[in-house]
């Protein structure tokens, strides 16, 4: 088991790196002089060079990039010059929405997904499975923008029920966080249909039945808890997607999370952040892959590596 | 080109299913749109016609935009400018990816080794992450728009080659082609590439569907297609800032992304099952 840890967080080290240079490249190779913005508007030529010296930009690339690598494990990602702030804290700001934002995405998908997947497996080729599946064909199929503005329309313009943006109160985390989770919603009804389908063909199960077991403990107890393992995988999987894939969410709610963030500062080419924000999200979404990889191993007795 | 369609079984499976021949239809009822949208269109969709914001009547079955422009014949045009996005983005994704896909699982070595390093690399970024990271150094428009969402298919792609590589390496007709002298590009192109169109198809149907997605996410942030070309995504952010008093021009523009996805994830869903009988079941196709 600890040698299986090992050579993953050994793996890990490519891929952060290859994620280091995709951002480093993101601000290095874009129009304009970076030391032209961080130096401000009205900088004078000879304050422009001493901004170059300062943050390393007159240096060869290479070093620039180790330079970057070197400040960024040190928990240094620079500084944002349209917004005045350390690009640390504004994302450390945002990421708490975000989280709450994924979390609430998460009790969705659960509550909604698993049970849906269920009744449709149950009831194979039955309406009722073709109404599941629809519906569930509709979570992964509408942009999840669309349905954020369509729900925005229902509950805050017509009912009047929640408020269609901002942060702040619990009720500002259900519409977006019920849009959040339209996706993954539909994904793991699906995922789900098809591990129950697989397992309740399985000869243990109909030995089950034929031992006269009640038709729900056969469901539960040896259909759901054996399928249960490659749903909760992907549930895990989705958690990285959650927090990092809220862009479009955000900004169709305008909710203050690092999605919205990371759009803002493109468009005010706020490199700094840019930069810090989608390296941050890569890190997060890597790491809990990660996390839940090992968690699979450990859960699953079958599974040595 | 017709027999050549029936006599192949994937295709004959597929045609039997009901709602195959509906996605299917629909799908071509788009691509129809696509060829011959300026055509069909009543209207301009760049000129300004009538009033702002007219709700939908007759003369403008779905109202006009907030500058006067019909809005039926924007999203006419719309649908050529995201089938267009769509079909390049997942061209370059399969071309990449199966360039890596084979290199990596036919010589194997540290050509894998490294071409999956890179695979690893560009699946760090979920969703339309890396697909913003491009357009923020190349910046929006149609062409860059297609590069951002193509890289991100790169990874899917290369993953799915070399995984059916391997598995069509162990058979007998590869040893049998290599002794009887074929080279490395014989066996890849006449031998292992043929085994691998089927799952191409299936992939490529629903990559063509996350495309779609992508491109209307990218439009709606305002960081995909930009104008003078319309685009769904773009109309329905343009709708959203009049949203109480005319829903109309968000609604229908979003109900023409739903009910295209929806077809290209049926339609993956019918070719996949026709590809494995066995296994008659849904699990997630786009991403």
């Amino acid at each position: 088991m600890l040698v299986f840890i090992g050579k993953r967080l050994l793996q890990l080290i490519p891929v952060l790196f290859g994620v280091l240079l995709i951002t480093f490249a993101v601000t290095r190779f874009t129009p304009g002089d970076p030391a032209e913005m961080a130096a401000g508007e009205d900088a004078t030529l000879a304050m422009i060079e001493a901004t170059r010296a300062r943050l390393g930009l007159d240096r060869p690339l290479p070093v620039q990039f180790g330079l970057y690598v070197l400040r960024a494990v040190q928990g240094d990602l620079g500084t944002s010059y349209i917004l005045g702030y350390k690009v640390t804290t504004l994302i450390g700001q945002a990421l708490i929405p975000t989280g709450q934002l994924a979390a609430v995405a998460m009790v969705v998908t659960i509550l909604l997904g698993v049970p849906l997947g269920i009744i449709s497996a149950v009831r194979r080729d039955t309406a009722i499975d073709g109404v599941a599946r629809l519906v569930a064909l509709i979570g992964v199929s509408i942009p999840n923008f669309f349905f954020g503005l369509l729900m925005i329309l229902l509950f805050s313009l017509y009912l009047g029920w929640l408020p269609s943006f901002g942060t702040g109160t619990w009720r500002h985390l259900i519409l977006p966080g019920i849009t959040l989770g339209t996706f993954s919603t539909g994904l793991i009804a699906r995922l789900t249909r098809s591990s129950m389908l697989d397992t309740l063909e399985q000869d243990y199960i109909r030995t089950a039945r034929a031992k006269g077991l009640a038709g729900w403990v056969v469901v539960y107890k040896h259909g759901l808890r054996n399928a249960g393992i490659a749903i909760v995988t992907v549930l895990g999987l989705n958690l990285g997607n959650l927090l990092a894939g809220s862009v479009l969410t955000e900004s169709v709610f305008s909710f203050p999370g690092i999605g919205r963030l990371l759009v803002n500062s493109i468009f005010n080419r706020d490199y700094a952040t840019v930069q810090g924000a989608i390296l941050v999200i890569a890190v997060i979404y890597v790491v809990v892959n990660l996390l839940v990889d090992m968690l699979y191993a450990v859960v699953d007795p079958r599974i040595r590596y | 080109m017709l027999t050549a369609m029936r006599s192949n079984p994937l295709i004959r499976e597929v045609a039997r299913s009901r709602i195959a021949q509906l996605s299917a239809l629909i799908t071509i009822v788009y691509l129809v749109v696509a060829a011959f949208g300026p055509q069909l269109a009543p209207h301009s969709e760049i000129e300004m016609l009538t009033l702002p914001r007219q709700a939908p009547s007759a003369e403008h079955l779905f109202g006009t935009d907030e500058i006067g422009r019909d809005i039926f014949s924007r999203m006419l045009v719309s649908a050529r400018v995201a089938m267009t996005v769509g079909f390049v983005a997942v061209a370059i994704g399969l071309v990449f990816g199966f360039v890596m896909g084979v290199l990596a699982g036919y010589f194997g070595g540290w050509v894998d080794a490294t071409l999956m390093r890179v695979v690893d690399v560009l699946l760090a970024f979920p969703g339309i992450l890396l697909a913003l990271a491009v357009i923020t150094f190349l910046g929006p428009g149609l062409t860059n728009t297609m590069i951002a969402i193509g890289i991100g298919g790169i990874p899917g792609y290369a993953r799915l080659v070399r995984g059916e590589v391997l598995a069509v390496l162990e058979r007998d007709f590869i040893s049998a082609a290599r002794s009887l002298g074929a080279n490395h590009m014989r066996v890849i192109l006449k031998h292992v590439t043929p085994m691998l169109l089927s799952s191409l198809l299936v992939f490529s149907t629903a990559q063509l569907a996350r495309a779609v997605l992508a491109e209307a996410g990218l439009s709606y942030l305002g960081l995909g297609v930009q104008p003078p070309f319309p685009s769904w995504g773009g109309m329905i952010a343009s709708g959203q800032r009049f949203f109480l008093s005319a829903p109309y021009m968000a609604i229908y523009p979003g109900l023409a992304i739903m009910v295209l996805v929806l077809a290209l994830n049926m339609l993956g869903d019918s070719l996949r099952d026709a590809l494995n009988p066995q296994l008659r079941k849904a699990t997630s196709s786009s991403e």
